[in-house]
């Protein structure tokens, strides 16, 4: 291999390219005039796709509707890991942002070679290339797969925000549509020939072990299949769903299981937190010689926290021969799910083919990975034939990872003039992610239930910046003196891992809540003391962007109403995002009106982000004053929707979204961003209707009861 | 203990041969392959999967098939086709009222109830009609403006 050759495949290439340094995997021109975008990016309900095409169409200068975006799946797709929300146009859309307009100059190369003019004097429209003296082709005419299979250089540059004409622009949904008419289109809708129903039981309680079970009453039942038990691992086929279904509940009522406890006492989780084992990582020190003429601290705290995704888990399998099989999953992950199935398997994972199809609303690591071991598992059992197994509601809101609890400590001090110049941050909880294709165990819920078990693997925070527990930790403003320590659990009797925002709900939530506190022992308005605390002009745009659009400063007091505001840069360095919260508080706290104020840089889909913004938002309004996992020392117990209940129609505010278009900034993820500032807000505005401070989530009217006294 | 049941669906007679106390939703999704009927809870408590029946909204994962005999079952391919959407179908694309969408085929189904008995309902009565409907992705507003727009097209 000569020098440069050597350097050149060694090159840094922009996002998610460094890794998939193949044109050809990410794109493909066809004959019959289509682009064929192969993103290992998912669907997961966010629109991702959309804007994941609208790019692909603005570097190609094509139309949008002849994109078409192919389904990750092993082993063709690139390896990007896992999507989650916000991380997926800055890494995959800048790889794709780079490929394209490489593809686009490789076929101009072409299309001048045949035209006999030069490079520069063509243009492209739709992807018809014109040259000067009116003799044109295309892409379509020129196909040909070899030009793309190469790798990528990364030296031909995007183009500049100000030439975009689709990106940017409100584009609808790519697949809305099909939705509303019903089409099947979700992993739940799909039918393979043959395929059989299986479902699990799981264990009675979290470290169940089965004792025995009437298996052969269940198997004797019309159109069962299969009785599939290994260890603890309980699970039912059947040639019909409702037959799966109705066997399970008979397999579950014949099981008996050892039972012990487990389990926190769900009354005081901070004290859990605080006295289990943990390791203190300081991830922010700053000294300073300022004295404060006060000092004031307080603790906040939030519980365990459900996806409670309104379409339970699924995933098909079938195997051939024992020796090889393939998964249908709406995982985040093809090739980090392909990694743990091969370990629970005990198979190499060549042998192991894992297909994305989409799935219902996706916040996090929630149990789409589970599901396919479950459904690889019975389809062992099945004879070679397909197998679909659906989660039943109680487990995906019993058994599915959750959002850690946290308990947060702040302190601070203040000057004689109100000025924050010392201030600490301590907080307490279990790392936020468990998802699989990082160990070398397999991070699947069954796996540590068959007879040769599996131990779950310990929680760990995503590395830093972005972090998990320290996720917005450390605030944005610029204190003199600071210091911020994140304590990681080790202990972790209930599963934790990624939900949307992880750490940077609560940590947000504590954050604004003191400045609130403080500011009012400054004597200060809320808008004007974040404000006297923040340089950074794009934060303090947003803060002024949500009070002016608000009208802040016009609000009149009234009995029982109260408004208050919360600011974060989402990570401390993705969107900058501020909400005004303004509630009634009567037997219960009501949410009335959310105005928002965010800044994603570059916006790619102004509408796509709107939609994105206002659905965190109306989801955290839902966390924060309703949503908490209840157990007592063995079991989950809220396993229905009457015991996990989420904000209603009836009970969804009003939410106006104001976006701070920076043409000339990065385009970061919206999805995430206003989690914590809302939160943050409620809180501050009920401390405004009732003059009393709520510290943990969810503020419900018992909490209040008891902080009024 | 399985005998054949007929009913109608989308305007077309059918006959199915299932335990008469199946749920409807298997029977729609499974048997006659109408999969745009979502199943959510499997306890009526979240309205992924309602069905009119008879013109009212009902949850099919909590109707046993034996309910249905007789009567005229419209699903969500019911209401309109891409190539003859429904006022409601394209209402709710104007508005792109949807993230995910799963919760969508049963909130339409509602709404299609309630259109039927108040043609003209106030935001308020948009809300309460479907507040038996869970939505995950806080997609509320853009449902709501999306019913009271089709609302305003003629039916
Ligand atoms: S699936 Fe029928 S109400 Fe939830
Ligand atoms: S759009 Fe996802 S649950 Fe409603």
């Amino acid at each position: 291999m000569s020098t440069t050759a050597k350097s050149a495949s060694e090159a840094k290439l922009p996002g998610n390219l460094q890794g998939n340094r193949r044109l050809s995997q990410w794109l493909r021109i066809a004959p019959e005039g289509t682009v064929t975008v192969t993103s290992g990016k998912v669907e997961i309900g966010q629109g991702i796709l959309t804007a994941l095409a609208q790019i692909a169409a603005e570097e190609l200068d094509v139309n949008l509707g002849r994109i078409l975006l192919v389904p990750a799946a092993t082993p063709t797709s690139p390896n990007e890991g896992v999507t989650s929300g916000s991380l997926s146009i800055q890494d995959s859309g800048t790889a794709l942002r780079y490929a394209c307009a490489e593809t686009r100059a490789i076929y101009l190369a072409e299309a001048a070679a045949e035209l006999g003019v030069n490079v520069d004097s063509l243009k492209v429209e739709d992807g018809t290339i014109t040259a000067p003296n009116g003799r044109r082709t295309s892409y379509w005419a020129l196909a040909d797969d070899a030009l793309l299979d190469r790798e990528a250089t990364g030296s031909v540059a995007p183009k500049p925000p100000s030439a975009y004409k689709i990106v940017g622009q409100s584009m609808p949904r790519v697949d809305l549509p099909d939705k509303v008419f019903g089409l099947p289109r979700f992993i739940q809708d799909l039918v393979l020939p043959g395929m059989l129903y299986g479902q699990v039981v799981r264990p009675a309680s979290r470290a169940a072990r089965l004792v025995s079970v009437d298996d052969a009453a269940v198997d004797a039942m019309p159109g069962v299949v299969a009785v599939v038990r290994d260890g603890s691992f309980l699970g039912v086929l059947a040639d019909r769903e409702e037959v799966a279904v109705k066997a399970a509940e008979a397999l579950a009522a014949s099981a008996k299981w050892d039972e012990r406890d487990t389990l926190p006492d769900m009354g005081n989780l901070p004290a859990w937190l605080r006295a289990s084992p943990h390791e203190s990582k300081v991830i922010d020190d700053r000294a300073s010689d300022a004295k404060p003429a006060r000092t004031f601290s307080a603790t906040y705290s939030r519980p365990f926290s459900a996806h409670a995704s309104i379409g339970p888990s699924c995933s098909l399998a079938q195997w051939k021969g024992y020796k090889s099989v393939t998964v249908w999953t709406h995982s985040q992950g093809v090739y980090n799910l392909r990694a743990d199935l091969a370990l629970a398997l005990g198979l190499a994972p060549e042998a192991v083919e894992v297909r994305h199809v989409e799935g219902a609303g996706c916040y996090g690591h929630n149990p789409a990975d589970d599901v396919a071991l479950d459904a690889a598992l019975l389809a062992r059992a099945a004879d070679e034939r397909p197998v679909r197994v659906l989660w039943a509601r109680e487990d995906e809101l019993g058994w599915a990872p959750y959002g850690p609890t946290m308990a947060i400590d702040v302190s601070a001090g203040i000057d004689a003039n109100g000025n924050v110049v010392q201030w600490t941050l301590e907080n307490y909880s279990n790392g936020h992610s468990t998802r699989p294709g990082r160990a070398d165990k397999p991070a699947l819920l069954a796996a540590g239930h068959l007879e040769k078990p599996f131990e779950m693997p310990l929680a760990i925070n995503p590395p830093m910046p972005a972090g998990g527990s320290e996720r917005n930790a450390v605030p944005l403003y610029d204190f003199p003196g600071r210091r911020v320590v994140c304590h990681r659990v080790l202990d972790m009797p209930l599963r934790a891992s990624a939900l949307r925002s992880l750490g940077a709900l609560a940590n947000v939530f504590a954050i604004e809540s003191f400045m609130d506190e403080l500011a009012q022992a400054a004597g200060a308005d809320p808008v004007e003391y974040r404000l006297r605390h923040l340089t950074d002009p794009r934060g303090r745009s947003v803060i002024e962007a949500a009070a002016r659009r608000a009208n802040w400063r016009a609000w009149k007091k009234t009995e029982g109403r109260g408004h208050g505001i919360a600011f974060a840069k989402y990570k401390n360095l993705g969107a900058y995002c501020a909400v005004v919260a303004e509630v009634e508080a009567e037997q219960e706290i009501r949410v009335r009106r959310l105005v928002i104020a965010v800044d994603v840089g570059l916006v790619v889909n102004p509408d796509g982000v709107a939609n994105q913004l206002e659905g965190g938002a109306i989801q955290a309004v839902s966390q924060t004053l309703k949503e908490a996992v209840r157990f007592d020392r063995r079991r989950v117990v809220s396993n229905t929707w009457e015991d996990y209940p989420i904000l209603r129609f009836s009970e969804v505010p009003e939410v106006i979204v104001e976006i701070v278009n920076r043409p000339n900034e990065r385009s970061v993820g919206s999805g995430e961003g206003a989690a914590g500032p809302t939160a943050g807000a409620i809180g501050n505005a009920v401390f405004d209707a009732l003059g009393v401070r709520i510290r943990d989530l969810p503020i419900t009217p018992e909490r209040i009861v008891t902080a009024i006294g | 203990m399985s005998e054949e049941i007929r009913f109608t669906v989308n305007g077309a007679e059918r006959a199915v041969r299932a335990a008469q106390n199946t749920p409807l939703v298997y029977v729609l999704r499974n048997d006659l392959g109408l999969r745009g009927t979502r199943l959510g809870c499997g306890v009526n408590q979240c309205g992924a999967c309602h069905v009119l029946l008879d013109g009212q909204s009902v949850p099919s994962c909590d109707t046993p098939l034996w309910a249905a005999a007789g009567k005229k079952v419209v699903t969500i391919e019911g209401l309109g086709t891409p190539q003859r959407a429904h006022r409601l179908q394209r209402a709710f694309v104007a508005e792109q009222a949807g993230q995910c969408a799963y919760c969508l085929s049963g909130i339409m189904i509602s709404a299609e109830a309630l259109l039927a008995r108040t043609p003209d309902p106030t935001e308020a009565e948009v809300r309460e009609a479907l507040d038996r409907h869970l939505c995950r992705c806080g997609t509320h507003n853009r449902i709501v403006r999306a019913v009271l727009r089709a609302a305003k097209e003629a039916a």
